[in-house]
C-alpha cells in the first residue's frame, strides 16, 4: 500500500515536530529553567535587542535612547559575562501596531537574552506581552504610563520593567506647579488616545482637581491629526487657565502652533510633558513654543550628580551633539541593569560556554536592589517598576532648536 | 395580498430604511442636544465654520486631481497624495531658504508666489513623469492593473522622499504678514485661512474656465465623454489625457502649499490622510465630476469642524474630537449607500466603457 506523500506531508506539518525545533527544553548544560536557557558559545556575542521608535517623526525620543544604550555598551567595553555584546533593534512607530511588530519579529529570535524598549507606551501595551510570551524580558527607557506597571496588570506583563518614572508622579509634579507655583485654577487637558497621553493627563485632572482647581475639559485629538483649532476653539468656550496636552511632538506641535491663533486662548499659558521634551519638538512648534513649560526627567547637575556630567561628555564626543530628548539616562541605567543582571545569573560550563535561564534572569531584574544608576538609586519593585522618580518643570526660553540645552533652555524653574 | 407587499418592500429596502431613520434620529437628537445646551455663543459657530471650510477647500483642490484623472481614464491615482506631498516638500526647501536669508518678510508676496510656482511645478513634473512611466504602459491592461500600479507609485514616492529627505518632519518658516487676523465682514478671520480660502476659490474658478471655455478643456471633456469618437474627430487624446493629469496634479501642488502655510510640518508621509480624504472627498462629490469634487471637499472640511460639537457633544460624547475622521468617513459610506453616484455624480444610464 502506497501513502500519498501529500498525506505524510500534512501530518508531519500537522503535528509540528519534524520542521520545529523543540520549545527550549528546561534543562541545557548546567542550568534548569521553567521558562527557557539561553546557550551563548565560546566567542560568540551575547545579544540583546531595542525595540524604539526610531524612524518617523518621533524618532529623537528613540535615537535618544539608543545613544544611551550604546554608551552604557561603551563603558563595559563592549562585554558582559565574558562575551561581547551584540545589539540589535526593531523601529516601534511610536503606535500599537508598530510595538506588536518589532515584538513579534524580535520573539522569533531565540538568540535574545533581553530587551530594551520600548518608547512609547502605545507600543508596550502590546508588545510586552508577545516578547515574554517568548521568554524574553524587556526594560523600558522611556514607558510611562501608570497601567503598565499596575497591581492588576496580569502575568502576560511578568517580564516587564521599566527604569523611566511612572506618570503618577509626573502628572502629579505638573498639578502641583501649576496649582501651586502658576496659581492657576482652571485648567483643560488634551490627549492623543495614546495610553501614555490618556494616564498622564488623568494624573493630571484628578490631582489639580484634588487641589482644588476646576478642569473645565478633557479633551482627545488623533494622534496624526494637524487641524486641531476646531478642539481648542471647543476648548476656548471653557476659559481655562492652562491647556495640558502631554501628547508626542508632531501633534504637540500643532496645538502649539495653533493654540495662539485661537480666539479666547490668546492668554492661555499651555503645557506638555516628556514626550514633547526635544529639539524636534521646538521645530515642529515654532515660535508659539516660547515661555511653554514643559514637565520631563530632571537632568539638571544638582539631581543626577557628577556621573551625568560624564555621560554627557561621551555623548557630546561620540554623537557630536547633545542628547536628542529624555531619555537617554533611563536607556543608560536599563542596559546597565541588563547586564548586571545577566553577570549574576550566568553560568560557565567547563568548555567555557555560557547559559542564562530566562526565568533567573528575569527574577535578577525584579531583584535589583539600590543599583547605582545615571538617573539615581533604582529599586525594582514586584510590578517592574525600578525608577528613582525625579520630575522637573521646564520652560522654553528661545523655540530655536538649536539653542536646546536642557537645563538652561528650556530652562530648568521647579523645583 | 401579503405576497404583493413582500415582493414590493424587501428586505434590504426595509433594512436601509430603518438604517436611514435611525442616522437621522441620532443626528437630529444631537444636534438638538447641542442646540439647546447653548454652550457655544455664536461667534464660536462661525468659527467652526471658517475652519471648515479651509481645510475643506485644500480637501477640495486635491480631490479635482482625482476626478479629473478618473473623469478622463476611469483610474483612480492612488499616488495622488504623494503628488501633493512632493510639492509641499520641495516648497519646504525654497522657503526655508528664504526664510534664512530674510527674504521671505521683506517680499512676502514674491517669495511666497515662488514658493507656490515651485510647489506645482514639482507636483506636475512628478504626476507627468508617473503618467509617462507608470501609466500609459498600462493604459490597454485591465481596470485593475492602472491601480495596483499606483499604489505601488505612492510607495515609491513615499520612500524615495523618506531615502532622500529623512524620516523626520521639516517645518516651514513663519511668515510675519500671514500671522494674526483679517477683520472681513466684521469676523475674525486668521490670515492663513483668509488666503487659504481666496487661493483655493480663485484656482477652482480658473479651473472651472479652463475645462469649460478653452480648446483643450473643451477636447478633455470630449475624450472623458468618448475616447475613441473624440480619436477619430482628430483629438490628440494623449494629449488631453496629460493635460488632465497637469492640470490636477498642479491642483495639489497648490494645495500642498496652502497645507504648509497653514500646518507648518512636512514630512514623507503627509499625504496620506490628506489624499484619502480628497478622494473621499471626490467620491462624495461624485467622482469625474469636477464641481462635485469641489463641492465635496468643502462639505467634508465643514462635517470634519462642525460635525463632532454639532451631532456628538449633544449626544454627551467625550472628547468628540477624537472622532472626527469616523464622522468623515461615516459620510462616505452613507453616500455609497444612498446616492452611490455622490452628491453631483453623473447619472450612469449612459455606461462608459
Amino acid at each position: 500500500m502506497r501513502i500519498p506523500i501529500a498525506l505524510v506531508v500534512a501530518l508531519m506539518v500537522a503535528s509540528g515536530q519534524y520542521f520545529v525545533p523543540a520549545a527550549p527544553a528546561a534543562t541545557v548544560g548546567p542550568v534548569t529553567d521553567p521558562v527557557g536557557v539561553v546557550k551563548i558559545e565560546k566567542d560568540r556575542s551575547i545579544t540583546i535587542a531595542y525595540w524604539l521608535v526610531v524612524a518617523g517623526p518621533d524618532a529623537s525620543l528613540g535615537i535618544d535612547s539608543r545613544r544611551g544604550v550604546e554608551i552604557a555598551i561603551d563603558d563595559k567595553n563592549g562585554r558582559v559575562a565574558g562575551h561581547r555584546i551584540r545589539l540589535i533593534g526593531e523601529d516601534t512607530g511610536c503606535n500599537a501596531e508598530g510595538g506588536v511588530t518589532a515584538a513579534t519579529k524580535l520573539s522569533a529570535n531565540k538568540a535574545i537574552v533581553a530587551a530594551i524598549g520600548s518608547n512609547c507606551s502605545s507600543e508596550a501595551v502590546p508588545g510586552a506581552p508577545i516578547l515574554w510570551k517568548a521568554g524574553i524580558v524587556t526594560v523600558s527607557p522611556s514607558n510611562t504610563a501608570p497601567k503598565l506597571t499596575a497591581a492588576d496588570r496580569g502575568p502576560t506583563y511578568d517580564g516587564y520593567l521599566r527604569t523611566a518614572h511612572n506618570d503618577k508622579v509626573q502628572g502629579r509634579v505638573a498639578a502641583e506647579f501649576a496649582f501651586k507655583v502658576l496659581k492657576l485654577k482652571k485648567a483643560a487637558t488634551i490627549h492623543d488616545g495614546s495610553p501614555y497621553a490618556e494616564g498622564l493627563q488623568g494624573v493630571f485632572a484628578e490631582t489639580f482637581k484634588k487641589l482644588g482647581g476646576a478642569v473645565t475639559a478633557q479633551e482627545a485629538i488623533g494622534p496624526t491629526d494637524t487641524d486641531m483649532k476646531p478642539v481648542l476653539t471647543k476648548i476656548a468656550v471653557g476659559k481655562p487657565e492652562i491647556i495640558y496636552y502631554p501628547i508626542f511632538t508632531s501633534a504637540g506641535g500643532h496645538v502649539t502652533r495653533q493654540a495662539k491663533e485661537v480666539s479666547g486662548l490668546a492668554g492661555v499659558k499651555l503645557m506638555g510633558a516628556d514626550g514633547m521634551f526635544s529639539p524636534d519638538f521646538l521645530k515642529a512648534a515654532g515660535d508659539g513654543a516660547k515661555g511653554m513649560y514643559l514637565s520631563s526627567p530632571d537632568l539638571s547637575p544638582e539631581a543626577l550628580g557628577p556621573a551625568y556630567g560624564r555621560f554627557q561628555e561621551k555623548h557630546q564626543k561620540k554623537y557630536g551633539e547633545k542628547p536628542l530628548s529624555a531619555f537617554h539616562a533611563h536607556a543608560y541605567d536599563a542596559a546597565m541593569m541588563i547586564f548586571a543582571a545577566i553577570e549574576k545569573v550566568a553560568k560557565k560550563d567547563s568548555a567555557g560556554n555560557t547559559y542564562i535561564g530566562r526565568k533567573a534572569l528575569r527574577d535578577a531584574l525584579f531583584a535589583t536592589k539600590a543599583f547605582k544608576g545615571l538617573t539615581g538609586t533604582l529599586t525594582c519593585d514586584k510590578n517592574g517598576d525600578c525608577a528613582d522618580p525625579k520630575i522637573a518643570v521646564y520652560q522654553v526660553v528661545s523655540a530655536d532648536p538649536v539653542k536646546w540645552d536642557a537645563g538652561k533652555d528650556p530652562k530648568k524653574i521647579y523645583p | 395580498m401579503q405576497s404583493s407587499l413582500m415582493r414590493r418592500f424587501s428586505l434590504v429596502d426595509v433594512y436601509l430604511w430603518a438604517f436611514r431613520i435611525m442616522v437621522l434620529v441620532v443626528v437630529i437628537w444631537g444636534t438638538f442636544g447641542t442646540i439647546m445646551a447653548r454652550r457655544y455663543p455664536g461667534e464660536v459657530w462661525i468659527d467652526f465654520v471658517v475652519f471648515g471650510l479651509s481645510q475643506g477647500s485644500i480637501y477640495a483642490l486635491i480631490a479635482l486631481g482625482y476626478t479629473m484623472v478618473y473623469g478622463i481614464l476611469r483610474m483612480i491615482n492612488f499616488a495622488h497624495g504623494e503628488v501633493f506631498m512632493s510639492g509641499a516638500y520641495t516648497g519646504y526647501f525654497v522657503a526655508a531658504a528664504f526664510g534664512r536669508s530674510g527674504y521671505l518678510d521683506r517680499n512676502p508676496v514674491v517669495s511666497l508666489l515662488v514658493v507656490l510656482a515651485v510647489a506645482m511645478i514639482t507636483s506636475t513634473a512628478i504626476a507627468l513623469l508617473l503618467e509617462r512611466v507608470a501609466y500609459r504602459p498600462l493604459r490597454r491592461a485591465p481596470r485593475l492593473v492602472p491601480l495596483i500600479a499606483a499604489i505601488g507609485a505612492s510607495f515609491f514616492l513615499q520612500y524615495a522622499f523618506r531615502g532622500f529627505f529623512g524620516s523626520g518632519f521639516q517645518a516651514y518658516p513663519e511668515t510675519q504678514v500671514l500671522k494674526g487676523t483679517w477683520a472681513i465682514a466684521g469676523i475674525n478671520i486668521l490670515r492663513t485661512q483668509a488666503v487659504v480660502i481666496v487661493a483655493s476659490v480663485l484656482m477652482m474658478l480658473g479651473l472651472y474656465a479652463f475645462v469649460m471655455r478653452t480648446k483643450t478643456g473643451t477636447a478633455m471633456r470630449a475624450v472623458s465623454e468618448d475616447r475613441e469618437a473624440a480619436a477619430l474627430m482628430g483629438i490628440n487624446v494623449d494629449r488631453a489625457i496629460v493635460t488632465a493629469f497637469a492640470v490636477g496634479s498642479s491642483m495639489a501642488g497648490a494645495a500642498g502649499f496652502l497645507y504648509a502655510i497653514v500646518f507648518k510640518q512636512v514630512h514623507f508621509f503627509m499625504g496620506f490622510t490628506p489624499g484619502i480624504k480628497a478622494f473621499t472627498a471626490a467620491v462624495l462629490g461624485g467622482i469625474g465630476n469636477i464641481p462635485g469634487a469641489m463641492l465635496g471637499g468643502l462639505f467634508l472640511g465643514l462635517f470634519e469642524s462642525v460635525g463632532p460639537i454639532l451631532f456628538l457633544d449633544g449626544l454627551g460624547i467625550v472628547a468628540p474630537y477624537q472622532l472626527k475622521d469616523v464622522i468623515a468617513f461615516t459620510m462616505l459610506v452613507m453616500v455609497l449607500i444612498f446616492r452611490p453616484s455622490g452628491i453631483m455624480g453623473e447619472r450612469l444610464e449612459v455606461k462608459k466603457a
